[in-house]
């Protein structure tokens, strides 16, 4: 998990302390001072977000509001979601495309009002990604949100635990957000998370992220859950990890990710490399990520290939690892078209050896998001 | 009597008569976190000090338990492939990886005691 930036010194999130007094351990992650693990370990720490409820701190993200006359039709001059489609409140998975339709992040954005949207980007890409933001759209201002430490609550009980400090929280359906004010302070909420589970991301000023943190733990249902958990329950979940699965060598086409984009968006396009990714569309792009669930009980990990029952290599893993909550090893990669099918068997080639497995739909894991009642 | 002795790598390798039993450290365990998956050699496998004799993966990652001296494999702990987390919960007992018959006991000799290997254990955290 090292990203190549020990030359400069860590930055922390306001809930660096709150880490190490749990016990912590702590490694360098996209510029961050970052818990990777606790006590319990990662097998303990992925159980309890699938049984109860887990506690994130991804503060390292970036947040920000977008906002100007036409902020819609700007903003998805840059994307191919939907933003014109959401009601207020609403939010978007999406990705910000490079001019060949490759992915240069992938991104949350919320639907503030017809003016301003409020964006959520991955640590390791958020420079970049506000400075194409603010290069492309001079029009549009963007304010950075760099005082603000984002928390994620994930697990079947995170309504039942945030409502009781927020009230109303566990009326709003999957990827909405809403604000709410807690002790005197304003907390942006969202209805999402990236683990599969029901669950929020909740923003919350710098200043008062341990105490709201703290508010959270004395319930003995919330643990602290380090990025070690965060991997392999997204995993599970059969979502990217920008800079593995998905990079500005693939498009949302070959990163299975078309169910993020609208009929709309994909027939109208007027987003970076839409020629490309309506070929894509039309044609078919010639690989595809795939889930892929192996036969025995070896792990094959990022970077192993991956081969047809002839031995020839059709692709490559991007993501892989053992699953808690399915007792057995998982991967995502890339493979050409022709062996992408459902079923297709193939075989992942780790230490020299073949491991059979077979390609599957995600999720591997059930998602249980909050649709509503 | 058995004596044991430790590599930089964090195996340890307990010595009766010509047999060690080999195995990772606690301390290995403990920065490996959760043990999910080992894969063993076969019995009669001949290894050279420093080679590759198993593999131990974690949820994060894979890595190889190297032969601590030279020897011919003569038994491996077929428990810990059914049930991976033993290696984390008893690494110097129940945990062994597997059994070599040394080949050249002089060997030892480059390998840390338990004092020298806890003094490098307090330089590695």
């Amino acid at each position: 998990m090292a990203d190549g930036s020990h030359t400069l010194p860590l930055a922390v999130t306001p809930l660096n302390a709150l880490h190490r007094a749990a016990g912590a351990r702590m490694v360098p992650f996209a510029g961050y001072d970052m818990p990777v693990q606790y006590p319990d370990g990662i097998l303990a720490e992925h159980l309890h977000t699938r049984a109860q409820a887990g506690l994130f701190d991804v503060s390292h993200m970036g947040q920000a509001f977008l906002s100007g006359a036409n902020v819609i039709a700007r903003f998805e001059t840059l994307v191919p979601g939907d933003i014109a489609a959401l009601a207020q409140g609403g939010i978007r998975y999406t990705q910000l495309l490079n001019d060949e339709g490759g992915i240069l992040d992938d991104m949350m954005v919320t639907r503030l009002s017809d003016d301003r949207l409020f964006l959520v980007v991955n640590a390791a890409c958020k420079n970049q990604d506000f400075a194409h933001i603010a290069r492309a759209l001079p029009d549009l201002k963007l304010d950075v949100l760099d005082t603000r430490a984002l928390l994620a609550l994930q697990g079947p009980v995170a309504a039942s635990v945030l409502s009781m400090l927020l009230p109303g929280v566990e009326l709003m359906p999957f990827m909405s957000a809403k604000n709410f004010t807690h002790a005197g302070v304003e907390l942006y909420i969202s209805r999402s998370g990236y683990t599969g589970e029901d669950g929020y991301e909740i923003s919350v000023p710098d200043a008062q992220a341990e105490s709201f943190a703290q508010s959270l733990l004395a319930d003995a249902r919330v643990k602290w859950i380090g990025l070690g958990a965060r991997d392999s329950l997204r995993l599970e979940a059969g979502l990217c990890l920008y800079g593995h699965d998905i990079d500005t060598t693939t498009t949302p086409i070959e990163g299975d990710l078309i169910w993020s984009i609208s009929k709309r968006r994909r027939a109208d396009g007027g987003f970076p490399g839409a020629a490309r990714v309506q070929q894509h569309i039309s044609v078919g792009a010639p690989r595809k990520r795939v889930g892929l669930a192996l036969d025995g009980k070896a792990p094959a990990r990022e970077g192993a290939d991956i081969a047809d029952s002839t031995g020839a290599i059709v692709g490559r893993v991007t993501s892989g690892g053992f699953a808690p909550s399915l007792q057995k090893p998982i991967a995502m990669g890339y493979v050409d078209a022709a062996h992408a099918a459902v079923g297709t068997e193939l075989n992942l080639i780790v230490r020299g050896k073949p491991l059979p497995a077979h390609v599957v739909a995600f999720p591997f894991v059930p998602t249980r998001y909050y649709r509503g009642k | 009597m058995s004596e044991t002795r430790y590599t930089k790598d964090h195996e340890y390798i307990r010595v009766e008569g010509d047999v060690g039993t080999v195995g990772i450290t606690d301390f290995a365990q403990k920065q490996l976190g959760d043990v999910v998956f080992v894969e063993l050699p076969q019995a009669g496998k001949a290894v050279a000090k420093g080679a590759e004799a198993a593999v131990v993966e974690s949820v994060k990652a894979a890595s190889e338990v190297y032969a601590p001296v030279s020897g011919e494999v003569v038994d491996v702990n077929s428990a810990i492939e059914g049930q991976p987390g033993l290696v984390n919960e008893d690494p110097s007992g129940k945990g062994w990886f597997l059994k070599l018959k040394i080949t050249n006991k002089a060997e030892l000799a480059d390998l840390m005691d338990e004092a020298a290997y806890n003094s490098f254990v307090s330089s590695c955290s």
